[in-house]
């Protein structure tokens, strides 16, 4: 597996070759080429943008099928907090989870309650480390991939604590072992994932050598499967919810950082938001804050492109749910988590720069900067590339030409047809 | 030896647009594989020197050469020049309006972190005439 590793796929038969997904992409990381569109892997920080923007329905997240899971001895559900902002008049959780044993898991752990567990270990953190303010969160894996292309001076702010969803895994699974005795792997640990970001995250985990998540599958898949069940367990007992407000929470904008307890906080959402915030922190204009919430998707995980519901919607929704909850159902209580800090540190990347080194880029900055004179300044996407920027640095890497620009390619004929008519 | 030359215009008092160029250069020393710290060095102390400019002299022009052992930034103003240098690059000291201290600017730390975050630093200044600041950041 490799470190550039996305979780969009391209259905080459429906791509049209428009320019919606290059024009929308944050990190300029597509290309049109040959009437299609391609993924410039190192580039890309699986926000899953282009899923969203392309009409033709040709981008397709990466996902796991429920076919996948089967052969899985005892299969444990981890549903995302998000999931439950997908459900009209839901009041109780357990109605979610006990549909999810009745549609064939054997058993639920719910996000959400180690996402409490993540909260209490936040809090602690950021307490004992006061000079490593202000922390970035790091539960969206898109912010650390971007982070990790783009900014390099705010690694060492990312909050090292592994995200809810894996921490979820580690103790889901230790449980299902004590409880049936099984083989570790004999235990399927599945999530009901929000985004594809994650998917990649469990393929090639960025901060631990392997993920305890044996499958991701799709929110907007399970949602239409779980439905008929949740009318049959709407009237059952069984309690198997551990979260409340501040695990719920953690499934819109806002409540990783509730779940800190303090006010010197901001929560940013949506891709473009963020990079602005991160710009902004990297330059010292944010400053003396103790926690930056950042999220990819507009809203946070309830805009994630696998969700049913309007964002905005789901976090209402979710609001109500968690309205007479107690604030936390699950605490560590002294517990050792293996895992819950991270094994590995981000080293940054630097797959934007020009050249191999410094003299290199800079000779190509300077090729690239004259041969932006010479371009339309349009930025039509017409080449292939988002800007008439990229389409300059795209020629000094290598890879196109000036002659993509259909402008200069007009100008150029009607040179050659005037060259003809003298002759 | 081969340098790049950059030209910024800084408008007037258009809070909105000050740190577009040093916005413009951090991205220029980014796609060159710049050494993140230079490059923070460098987009710290030209946003300072881009506010100071709005704040003022009523905006200015930028001149940025980027050379593969430094990077040169020369920040000049038509502005009402500054009468007391030292005082001015004592931290905290400010002549700024109240209006602009409304806005979160204003609490004198301009001049002490364009010196703070850059390596060589020169002031030219003619009172009634302008400032000319030239700061010198060194590639690792």
């Amino acid at each position: 597996m490799d470190k550039f590793l996305n979780s969009v796929r391209l259905d080459s038969d429906l791509c049209k070759g428009c320019i919606n997904c290059i024009k929308r992409c944050p990190t300029q990381a597509i290309r049109v080429r040959n009437g299609k569109a391609h993924i410039i892997a190192p580039f890309c920080i699986d926000c899953g943008e282009c899923i969203r923007v392309c009409s033709h329905h040709a981008k397709k997240a990466d996902y796991d099928s429920f076919e996948d899971i089967e052969k899985f001895k005892y299969k444990v559900a981890l549903p995302a907090p998000s999931f439950y902002g997908q459900f009209n008049n839901l009041h109780d959780t357990d109605i979610v989870l006990r549909a999810l044993i009745s549609m064939g898991f054997d058993d639920v752990y719910e996000v959400s309650a180690a996402a409490e567990l993540v909260s209490e270990m936040s809090r602690e953190y950021i307490n004992n480390h006061p000079y490593g303010k202000p922390f970035i969160s790091t539960a969206c894996p898109t912010i650390v991939k971007l982070i990790r292309v783009r900014f390099p001076n705010l690694i060492e702010h990312l909050l090292p604590i592994s995200a809810p969803v894996d921490i979820a895994a580690e103790l889901a699974r230790k449980k299902a072992v004590k409880k049936t005795g099984l083989a570790p792997e004999d235990i399927g640990i599945v999530f009901i994932s929000p985004c594809p970001a994650k998917v990649s995250a469990v393929r090639f985990p960025l901060t631990s050598e392997k993920s305890q998540i044996d499958a991701v599958l799709a929110i907007k898949e399970v949602y239409t499967r779980i439905l008929p069940f949740m009318k049959e367990t709407a009237n059952g007992s069984e309690e198997l919810s551990m979260s409340g407000k501040i695990g719920i929470s953690w499934g819109a904008s806002g409540g990783e950082a509730g779940g800190l307890l303090t006010d010197s906080f901001l929560a940013a959402d949506g891709i473009e938001n963020v990079i602005n915030v991160l710009e902004d922190l990297e330059d010292q204009k944010i400053t003396q804050l103790d926690f930056i919430e950042l999220n990819a998707c507009s809203g946070g995980c309830v805009g994630g492109v696998l969700q049913v519901e309007n964002p905005y919607v789901a976090k209402s929704k979710l609001k109500k749910l968690r309205k007479y909850m107690p604030v936390a159902k699950s605490h560590i209580e002294g517990q050792v988590i293996d895992g819950a800090f991270w094994e590995n540190e981000i080293e940054y990347l630097p797959v934007f720069r020009l050249g191999s080194d410094l003299m290199e880029s800079l000779a190509k900055m300077e090729k690239a900067d004259e041969i932006i004179k010479r371009l339309p300044g349009l930025d039509c996407g017409s080449c292939g590339a988002p800007t008439c920027k990229a389409l300059a640095e795209d020629i000094v890497r290598g890879v196109a030409n000036e002659k993509d620009c259909v402008h200069l390619l007009r100008d150029y004929i009607h040179k050659m047809t005037d060259d003809l008519k003298g002759l | 030896m081969s340098s790049l030359k950059f030209h910024y215009v800084v408008d007037k008092t258009d809070f909105t647009r000050a740190g577009e160029a040093s916005s413009d250069v951090k991205g220029k020393l980014r796609k060159m594989g710049c050494d993140p710290e230079v490059i923070r060095k460098v987009a710290i102390a030209m946003y300072e020197g881009e506010i100071n400019m709005v704040i003022h002299a009523k905006g200015g022009v930028i001149d940025v050469e980027i050379t593969p052992t430094d990077i040169i930034l020369v920040l000049k103003d038509n502005g009402p020049g500054i009468a007391d240098i030292e005082k001015a690059m004592q931290a905290g000291y400010s002549t700024a309006s109240e209006n602009i201290r409304s806005l979160g600017f204003g609490a004198g730390m301009g001049l002490p972190n364009m010196k703070k975050y850059s390596d060589e630093m020169n002031i030219d200044t003619v009172l009634g005439v302008g400032t000319t600041v030239t700061m010198v950041v060194h590639m690792k």
